[in-house]
């Protein structure tokens, strides 16, 4: 009786081992300093394993085949990337590839993704320059840094059509340089003044001598800011200090909902954001918005941050290429990316196809958050895009 | 024109602060030739004393007794444990005790806050001065800096026990012969070194929000006050910050601020080329 067990066991084995699945390989931050949005990002792909598991795996060509994952802990190292990747690639033969966390540590992904021809969606990875390189295999699923700040203009713009001088105060980063330099070229074309552009040294504490510069040059609204610690301290002494400022957008920084700490100073803060629970995208593929909301928060008890957004889009992204390629062929594939053109839960996506910007991502926008109170109390609010939005952008904040 | 005023003030208002952390570093150099390297992480936990302080519903300014009372009684302990015994061994050995006493703060603050940045949320208002706006908070700030060292000042030279301060660290063997106990005076020296930075940690927590490490920019600030005037020479030191937060202020308008330490740091050298001893030469 227990050898017919064993034997029955052996074939349920074989069958299942027999039935189709595609491998996506990756590496994830589980030490190190991009610990925390790293094990988000995972939570976003494993998620979606489970949902397309769910339903049988991902229909190509008439069959269905079950997603495996396959990833290492890369401790946050550009070098442990290089080694992993390699691996994944070389010895554990995986289908297809989504990058680690960071944009420094995709960099280096691409390199080896990019040397086997192994096609890569990269998510958590907002830097232009990877997709400067000439790479053909590398696909971007986050918003460019160079247009992280340009939805938060053209908004301001539509908010007030007379307002001129605008003051960019950045973080010494080079994340924050870069998307500062991109939205000082993007607001003169679109007819801002630039009073005031300056980098403030990333340990800044005292914000007294950048907010005395910004009343000087008679700044009317502000975009800036870098990272959490900076851009929460800078808010509060804008606040603080009573300069009088239309609008406030700040990277990062207000888009956490630690924010709301700063009481009255949060108040009409602006961020762009890669995405929000409450965000309202008509999806042409994959679950809505409040699908994906509903499913992380039965996870994992809490709201998706937008790296397990990410995470979940990139998967969503690779399974609809196999899908429209109708084969897990590499070169079908790539085809089928190339020729994309979707709105998922996490906005609309389309690569860029040129040679010389080829996977930087062209159709996903920012969307824009401004803290503003009901009922009393600070809340968030999606004010842009119009498709998007929750609530109108409360203009002039002061 | 207004803007350089306007920084300038800001400059003078920090710097006294800068000040008041640099008269506890001199303060104990002055008396023992100790260079606390704990500078920093003690100014650290001044920061985080208030703010636990603040959070039992104590307001920031009435926590600043408290500070000073639980600085002096840490810097008897650490006087006790870390630097009597070794106060006659070579000056590298005060540095390393010291530099440990400095890790085992970071390290037991990292373990219990991280390195999260805090804040003490308490209300603020402005007020207008030449049509300048300043908080409320950094005019308290610098009033209180200069109170503080005004008592330290009357202690020293109005009081037995400030007077045998300034005899122990003028000439210790003869302060003992004259029966003056010289390892309590040294203990209280060390202590009241400690409070001094503590208050300084504490009155910068009311600006700007801080980590267990933010103690490190605030040493080493304290170390060129000092520097500048005069190591060992209390008014020096105060006077040393409000320099060093003048040229703060007065660079800043002028140049991008990433460019404000090199500038400081430059005319610091140049001070020092010019004058070896500190502006108001060095004082025992």
């Amino acid at each position: 009786m227990k050898r017919l067990w064993v034997l029955l066991a052996l074939l349920g084995a074989l069958a299942l081992a027999q039935g189709h699945t595609v491998t996506i390989g990756f590496t994830v931050s589980k030490t190190g300093k991009y610990n925390v949005e790293s094990v988000n990002q995972l939570h976003g792909i494993e998620l979606w394993q489970k949902w397309v598991n769910d339903q049988g795996g991902i229909p190509i060509g008439g069959q269905r085949y079950k997603v495996a994952l396959k990833y290492y802990d890369d401790e946050s190292k550009a070098e442990r990337v290089q080694q992993l990747y390699s691996r994944l690639i070389s010895q554990d033969k995986v289908d297809f590839l989504i990058s680690p966390y960071s944009s420094g540590l995709t960099a280096k992904a691409a390199i080896i993704s990019e040397q086997y021809g192994k096609i890569m969606v990269a998510t958590g990875a907002a830097s232009d320059s990877i997709f400067k390189l000439g790479y053909e295999h590398v696909y971007q699923i986050y918003t460019p840094a160079s247009r992280y700040l340009t939805g938060t203009l053209d908004m301001l713009r539509a908010a007030d059509a007379n307002l001129k001088k605008i003051a960019i105060v950045y973080e010494d980063s080079k994340f924050a340089k870069a998307v500062a330099t991109a939205a000082k070229a993007y607001a003169e074309k679109k007819g801002f003044e630039v009073v005031l552009f300056e980098g403030y040294p990333k340990s800044t504490t005292d914000f007294g001598p950048i907010i005395n510069k910004i009343r000087a040059a008679g700044a009317e609204a502000l975009v800036g800011g870098g990272h959490y610690a900076d851009g929460a301290t800078f808010a509060r002494q804008l606040y603080e200090q009573k300069v009088p400022l239309k609008l406030i957008a700040l990277l990062v920084a207000p888009a956490s909902d630690e924010f709301a700490q700063l009481g009255d100073a949060a108040l009409g803060v602006v961020a762009p954001s890669q995405w929000e629970p409450l965000v309202k995208y008509q999806q042409t593929c994959g679950p809505s918005p409040a699908q994906f909301t509903q499913m992380y928060k039965d996870a994992y008890g809490k709201l998706p941050a937008y790296r397990a957004a990410g995470g979940f889009a990139a998967g969503l992204v690779l399974q609809r290429a196999m899908m429209d390629a109708g084969s897990t062929d590499p070169a079908k594939v790539k085809a089928a990316l190339d020729a994309m053109d979707i709105t998922l839960f996490f906005g609309h996506i389309k690569f860029a196809t040129d040679p010389a910007n080829h996977g930087l991502q062209l159709g996903h926008e920012m969307v824009q958050i401004q803290w503003q109170k009901q009922g009393g109390r600070l809340a968030k609010q999606i004010v842009w895009p119009l498709g998007a939005k929750t609530a109108d952008l409360v203009y002039p904040i002061r | 024109m207004p803007e350089i005023l306007a920084s300038v003030l800001d400059g003078l208002l920090i710097g006294l602060v800068y000040g008041l952390a640099a008269i506890g570093l001199t303060l104990i150099f002055g008396v023992m030739d100790v260079v606390n390297l704990a500078h920093g992480a003690i100014i650290a936990l001044g920061m985080f004393a208030v703010y636990l302080l603040f959070g039992a519903g104590l307001h920031p300014y009435l926590g600043l007794f408290v500070v000073a009372l639980l600085g002096l009684a840490f810097g008897v302990v650490v006087y006790l444990i870390a630097v009597r015994p070794i106060l006659n061994a070579p000056p590298l050995m005060t540095l390393l005790s010291t530099f440990s006493v400095s890790m085992i703060i970071i390290g037991v603050g990292t373990a219990v806050w991280s390195t999260s940045p805090y804040n003490v949320n308490f209300p603020v208002t402005t007020l207008k001065i030449l049509g300048y706006t300043v908080t409320s908070a950094r005019l308290v700030a610098a009033l209180a800096a200069v109170l503080v060292t005004g008592f330290l000042y009357y202690f020293l030279y109005r009081t037995t026990l400030g007077k045998a301060v300034r005899a122990v660290a003028n000439n210790r063997e003869a302060a003992e012969l004259m029966g003056i106990p010289s390892q309590q005076i040294l203990a209280i020296s060390f202590g009241i070194g400690t409070a001094l930075a503590m208050l300084s940690g504490a009155l910068i927590a009311t600006l700007f929000p801080f980590t267990i490490l933010s103690g490190g920019v605030y040493e080493l600030k304290s170390f060129v006050a000092s520097v500048l005037g005069g190591l060992g020479n209390p008014t020096g030191a105060l006077l040393g910050g409000v320099i060093l937060g003048l040229i703060e202020g007065s660079v800043a308008p002028f140049i991008k601020i990433s460019w404000t330490n090199v500038i400081e740091f430059a005319i610091f050298v140049l001070i020092l080329l010019t004058f070896p001893t500190g502006l108001f030469g060095g004082r025992r």
